[in-house]
């Protein structure tokens, strides 16, 4: 049984279908790349899988670890381990980082049964999480997301993921609008976080990031459907051919 | 790190409002109604003075000709003031002299409120005068603040022991001919908090009062007056509860503080009054009077207000900057949710030269809730230089509720310097997803947020303080969402 099953997904946003059947495996341990043009439907998978509201699944299955995701809430799934770093990161005013992070950590630790961290302690779990990704803590003392730059909300998605452990974790295009440095602490956070009971859902729309985070498995995704599936040569030749044939396969 | 918003239990229990309950215990009360008999009553009850009972008097006789004001936005229906008490107070023999003395009902109260009075009394840091009703029950850590020259005591023990500071002082700043709350406070007042802080001396504690209202149908005329002399410092809190009663209670206080050349006076207050139920049954009219002299040059007073409760708040903590160089500052969060009414702001007015003034208001919105932001900033012609500036920011959470900013600028004199910044928003729905991806619970992810919208204004309160503030910010907000 793969951690992620996604079997025949359908769903609409305001009544118009938007992905149209996607069926995906995604095993602990592996990483599996998705890519595809703008507009083909990538943001729209990571939010029905984190539980977003606003999206109508018509049909298909979800399951996670072996339940139904699509049952649970947004906060649920994340407390069970579930992680999606966002394309656009959302500010939150006036909240510390580490205000932010430590409750997020400590609401997956209550549903785990497992004590919650105090300040102290959950200083010591940054300090060893920076160093392992090699990533300064300078953000976490500023509010969520306000005023960083681009590439620091990407990193700070990518340091958020550390600390949360999550087991499958979904980047949605953690690479846009960074320059080829932020690429590369980005990529080596997320390498760093590779490990046998991990899934990773690797959103991109440029084959760029997968010269460094080199994924199991690459699927086209156009218009709302897994148009081919491949190893990681797939992302080369896209590269080459970009995403025409595979516009053309799906319209047909 | 100041600002933790820490995982609330009451969340997830649901409690919606924990300090409702009853204590019981043997009141004595003076007869229903008022008349100038209940004044009397009062007065005696008090062993006062004859210029106090003059003074009151002085006031019920004015009061019976004025007319409640109407200009706020709030609304409610008439106020029968026959129809209640005036005073209330625990049945004893005589004042406590210690804590030994107190009613162990009382003390239990206290404790269930989370103010462990014996606990105070050796934990450093806090000194808490309590008033259950109308009379102050206990004054913790006197003798510290006496050998320093502190007076922090009841207001009825103040008129006993200190009367030429009282006389002196009381009504100097709030005249009992100010408004129609303010002058029936000065006619009915029944207890308070006196603080004196002689030159150059800095209190080394928070000085701290619990007001609680338990008897039914009883009004709470509580009166403080805090006084700074020159060099001086005193921060001072306020907390409030009340026990859940369908009717609705009369809370009018009266607050006065002075502050002479270069001293300080930092007042903060949480105000968690019963805020009645979700259909806006019950909970606590707050209509209180709140107003802050700085006399001499360079002083300074800081309000800082987080109300939480009541079903009507109608308060404007103001200060009035006659000292050269005097700084007035007033922060506020007021949070409104189901039915309540805020009617609230801050008045800063500018007499002497140099003077400063700076606002921050946060105005939070849920529910079929209604929030005012009411302030005026005037500069009198002789405040040469005088600046200001005011920041008012409304959350609104849902789409039922409402949020009003209504400032008025009065400026007299040409090199003023006053500014206005004003912004209204939602919580977004892009906000609450982030939280929620993260593992918080919706109830917990609004908390956060809004606990972020005024961490400005609750980084101004003490740490011990602010820590309970939040936790109130997000059980006030309970049932706003989903
Ligand atoms: N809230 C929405 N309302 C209407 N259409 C939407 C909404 N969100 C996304 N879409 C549409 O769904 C399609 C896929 O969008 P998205 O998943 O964001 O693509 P990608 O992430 O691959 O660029 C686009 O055509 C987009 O316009
Ligand atoms: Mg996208």
């Amino acid at each position: 049984m793969a951690l992620l099953e996604i079997q025949d997904l359908h769903v609409e946003v305001a009544g118009k279908e938007i992905l149209r059947g996607i069926s995906l495996d995604v095993e602990a341990g592996k990483v599996h790349a998705i890519m595809g043009p703008n507009g083909s439907g990538k943001s729209t998978l990571s939010h029905v899988l984190a539980g977003r509201s606003g999206y109508d699944v018509t049909g298909g299955s979800v399951r996670y670890d072996g339940s139904d995701l699509l049952q649970m809430n947004a906060d649920e799934r994340a407390r069970k381990g579930v992680f999606l770093a966002f394309q656009y990161p959302v500010e939150i005013p006036g909240v510390t980082t580490t205000t932010f992070l430590r409750q997020a950590l400590n609401a997956g630790r209550r549903e785990r049964g497992e004590p919650e961290l105090d300040a102290m302690e959950f200083v010591k779990v940054i300090r060893r999480k920076t160093k392992e990704l090699g990533i300064t803590d300078d953000l976490l003392k500023r509010p969520v997301n306000v005023g960083f730059s681009g590439g620091e909300k990407k990193r700070n998605e990518i340091l958020q993921m550390a600390i949360l452990e999550p087991r499958l974790a979904v980047l949605d295009e953690t690479d846009s609008g960074l320059d080829i440095d932020a690429l590369k602490v980005v990529s080596d956070g997320i390498n760093a976080q590779r490990s046998d009971d991990r899934g990773v859902l690797l959103i991109t729309h440029y084959q760029r990031l997968l010269d460094y985070v080199v994924p199991d498995r690459v699927h086209v995704l156009a218009q709302g459907c897994i148009v081919k599936s491949g190893g990681k040569e797939l992302a080369l030749e896209l590269e080459k051919s970009g995403y025409a044939e595979f516009l053309d396969a799906a319209a047909a | 790190m100041a600002m933790e918003t820490k995982t609330v239990e009451e969340l997830a229990t649901g409690e919606a409002y924990k300090y409702g309950f009853v204590t019981d215990i043997e009141m004595e009360r003076a007869p229903k109604g008022l008349s100038e008999d209940t004044v009397r009553f009062i007065s005696a009850k008090k062993e006062e003075p004859d210029w106090l009972l003059e003074w009151r008097l002085r006031a019920f006789r004015m009061w019976k000709t004025m007319a409640e004001p109407t200009w706020a936005k709030v609304t409610y229906p008439p106020i029968d003031y026959q129809d209640a008490y005036y005073f209330a107070a625990p049945k004893t023999k005589e004042g406590p002299k210690s804590l030994d003395e107190v009613d162990p009902e009382l003390l239990a109260t206290y404790e269930k409120l989370g103010i462990p009075l014996q606990e105070q009394e050796m934990l450093a840091g806090v000194a808490v005068d309590a008033v259950f009703d109308s009379v102050s029950v206990a004054t913790t850590y006197k003798k510290k603040l006496e050998e320093m020259g502190i007076v922090f005591c009841a207001m009825s023990e103040a008129v006993q022991k200190y009367p030429d500071l009282v006389r002196q002082y009381l009504g100097s700043v709030v005249p009992y001919s100010d408004n129609f709350f303010a002058t029936l406070n000065s006619a009915v007042f029944s207890d308070g908090t006196f603080v004196f802080v002689p030159k150059g001396v800095r209190c080394p504690m928070e000085l701290s009062t619990y007001f609680r209202i338990n008897a039914a149908q009883t009004g709470q005329f509580e009166r403080t007056l805090i006084v700074a002399e020159a060099g001086s410092y005193v921060s001072y809190l306020e907390g409030c509860t009340a026990p859940m009663r369908d009717e609705n209670q009369l809370h009018a206080a009266v607050v006065e503080l002075v502050t002479l050349d270069d001293a300080e006076i930092k007042y903060s207050t949480v105000q968690n009054w019963y805020p009645g139920d979700a259909e806006g049954k019950g909970g606590i009219y707050n209509f209180v009077t709140k107003r802050g002299a700085c006399r001499g040059r360079n002083s300074k007073i800081l309000w800082t207000q987080v109300e939480t409760g009541s079903a009507i708040t109608w308060k404007y903590p103001s200060c009035i900057l006659q000292g050269e160089g005097s700084v007035g500052e007033f922060y506020s969060v007021a949070i409104t949710n189901n039915r309540q009414q805020a009617d609230t702001g801050t008045k800063m007015i500018h007499i002497g030269k140099g003077t400063s003034s700076r606002i921050i208001a946060k105005g939070i919105s849920a529910g079929r809730a209604d929030s005012t932001y009411r302030g005026l900033v005037r500069i009198q012609p002789k405040a040469e230089g005088a600046r200001n500036y005011t920041q008012c920011d409304s959350l609104l959470i849902g789409d039922q509720c409402g949020a009003h900013t209504v400032p008025y600028i009065e400026s007299r004199n040409p090199t003023a310097n006053v500014e206005h910044e004003a912004t209204t928003s939602k919580i977004s729905e892009d906000q609450l997803f982030y939280c929620l991806q993260r593992g918080l619970s919706e109830e917990e992810a609004v908390s956060l947020i809004v606990n972020g919208f005024c961490r400005e204004v609750l980084q101004t309160l003490p740490m011990e303080f602010a820590v309970e503030a939040q936790k109130l910010v997000g059980i006030s907000l309970e049932g706003s969402v989903g």
